[in-house]
């Protein structure tokens, strides 16, 4: 493990070095920020509107007593969307979506000889490969983030507007009432540790996979299933010494 | 020149290279041949830096490269040309952006110069008008090509190809090797080849280093290795009928 751990440590600095030619290394950056942003806007908006609408009606069936005002349950259910559903959630999802390109992406390029074909040429093939999707893992990731929240908190309107649990003014009280910015920064904060893991364990799994097709899956099962771990601890901590 | 002086490499238990030195000169074709599992490729990985030899060194023009760390290595990289075992090229990029990319890399040319030199290096190797196509839609016998066009992109001065003719028809395998051969003579190359295919130890054979079981055992010319007795060689030259009826005419 902690051979491992010294292994992620120096691929991590090789991905930072200084790049031979900005220029070059820009353009990856981009692409990859399309991957990444764009290219999961879709999934990420389908399951935020499902949680924030399933969350809200769940809420609203526990508030039974006659005694808590039905616009508690928007309250709950906005800061369930900012401080879990959305940042932890869309991460899970997020690392087998990316996580898992990013592996099997840099694998293949692996036993295919494109690494070595790279590192000939004499371009730093971490910081070539690695460093663009953690910059764009780093940055979409927050901003799908804010999207997601965005949409949950729209879920759960249409939830009230579909179910009539709880009425939509009931729900927008409820969800402008006692807004603490500390949680948008603790959910934001939680989007930037959750890319950078994404990004640089699937790289990581991928940069080191060593065979054939085979192994090129096996490093993306790999990649994601440590991200969610990580994703999962990470979560804890930034919860316990934020909150 | 390229020189390697005592190179051993070891995976796990496994002792890969024994002990091989050997010389390789400018403006010639230098094969090394051998059967599977002798360390052919496994040498050129160590002279190229893509393994490290647990012991020995590899210099270029007198340079210890192995003692040198990866930013000392790159003016020696950049007058490095690769064609490897499967191409090796870029899937996310086209024809043209593969040969430009090293040229984006470490030149200051212009887009227009790059492109001029992209398309110089596809019309040298046959490849005229294919610049936007993508490595999956080329054969095999193409991908080679543009990998060798990639490799010549820099203008090397040392050129390593690994297996040129695996998984290619025999005619398009003398085309590979012509190519390589007329390249070395007209970039004044010192170009070395891993192969195990007869017709290019016949064909382009200037200086052959034959492996066996990760030992150096013979070393000479294609004009020298039909005639010679070494019986590790000679099982593996004349391996083939096709060879031993050529033989049986010497």
């Amino acid at each position: 493990m902690f051979q491992s751990l010294g292994k992620y440590i120096l691929l991590l600095q090789l991905s930072f070095k200084k790049p031979e030619k900005f220029s070059v290394y820009w353009k990856e950056v981009m692409l990859e920020m399309v991957s990444v942003g764009i290219g999961s806007l879709g999934i990420i908006s389908i399951i935020s509107v499902f949680i924030g609408a399933a969350t809200t009606i769940q809420v609203a069936f526990q508030l039974s007593s006659p005694l808590v005002p039905r616009s508690i349950a928007g309250s709950i259910a906005r800061d369930s969307n900012i401080l879990e559903f959305s940042p932890t959630i869309s991460s899970l999802v997020l690392a087998g979506r990316v996580g898992s390109s990013f592996a099997s992406q840099i694998g293949t390029m692996r036993v295919t000889e494109q690494i070595d074909a790279l590192e000939i040429m004499g371009v730093n093939a971490p910081g070539y490969l690695i460093s663009p999707k953690i910059i764009a893992g780093i940055t979409m990731v927050p901003m799908l983030v804010i999207i997601s929240i965005m949409l949950g908190i729209t879920g759960g309107y249409i939830a009230c507007i579909v179910t009539g649990d709880i009425t939509p003014a009931d729900y927008i009280m409820g969800v402008n009432e006692g807004f603490d910015g500390l949680t948008i920064r603790v959910a934001l904060v939680k989007a930037f540790v959750f890319g950078f893991i994404i990004a640089s364990i699937c790289s990581y799994q991928g940069f080191y996979t060593s065979g054939g097709a085979l192994e090129v899956g096996q490093s993306a099962t790999a990649g994601v299933v440590y991200s969610c771990v990580w994703i999962l601890f990470a979560d804890l901590m930034i919860t316990s010494i934020m909150l | 020149m390229i020189e390697v002086k005592d190179i051993y490499k070891t995976f796990g238990d496994n002792e890969v290279l024994k002990g091989i030195s050997a010389t390789f000169h400018t403006r010639k074709n230098n094969l090394i041949i051998g059967g599977s599992g002798s360390g052919k490729t496994t040498l050129l990985k160590c002279i190229v830096g893509l393994h490290e030899p647990t012991k020995g060194q590899v210099f270029f023009e007198e340079q210890n490269f192995t003692e040198m760390d990866f930013t000392e290595r790159v003016p020696i990289r950049t007058q490095i040309g690769m064609l490897f075992q499967n191409s090796a090229l870029f899937d996310s990029m086209t024809v043209e952006e593969n040969i430009m990319f090293p040229l984006n890399l470490f030149t200051k040319q212009s887009k227009e110069e790059k492109l001029e030199r992209a398309n110089f290096c596809l019309e040298r190797v046959n490849l005229k008008g294919k610049n936007k196509l993508y490595p999956a839609e080329l054969s095999g016998g193409m991908k080679k090509r543009v990998g060798i066009a990639r490799a010549i992109s820099m203008q090397p001065k040392y050129l390593f190809v690994d297996e040129p003719n695996s998984g290619l028809d025999p005619k398009t395998s003398i085309l590979i090797d012509e190519l390589i051969d007329e390249l070395t003579t007209e970039y004044e190359m010192t170009t070395v080849v891993v192969t195990h295919d007869m017709n290019s130890v016949m064909g382009i054979g200037d200086h052959i280093i034959f492996l066996h079981q990760g030992q150096k055992w013979w070393e000479g010319s294609s004009k020298e290795i039909a005639h010679t007795d070494n019986k590790e060689l000679n099982d593996f030259v004349f391996a083939s009928k096709f060879m031993q009826a050529a033989k049986s005419k010497l």
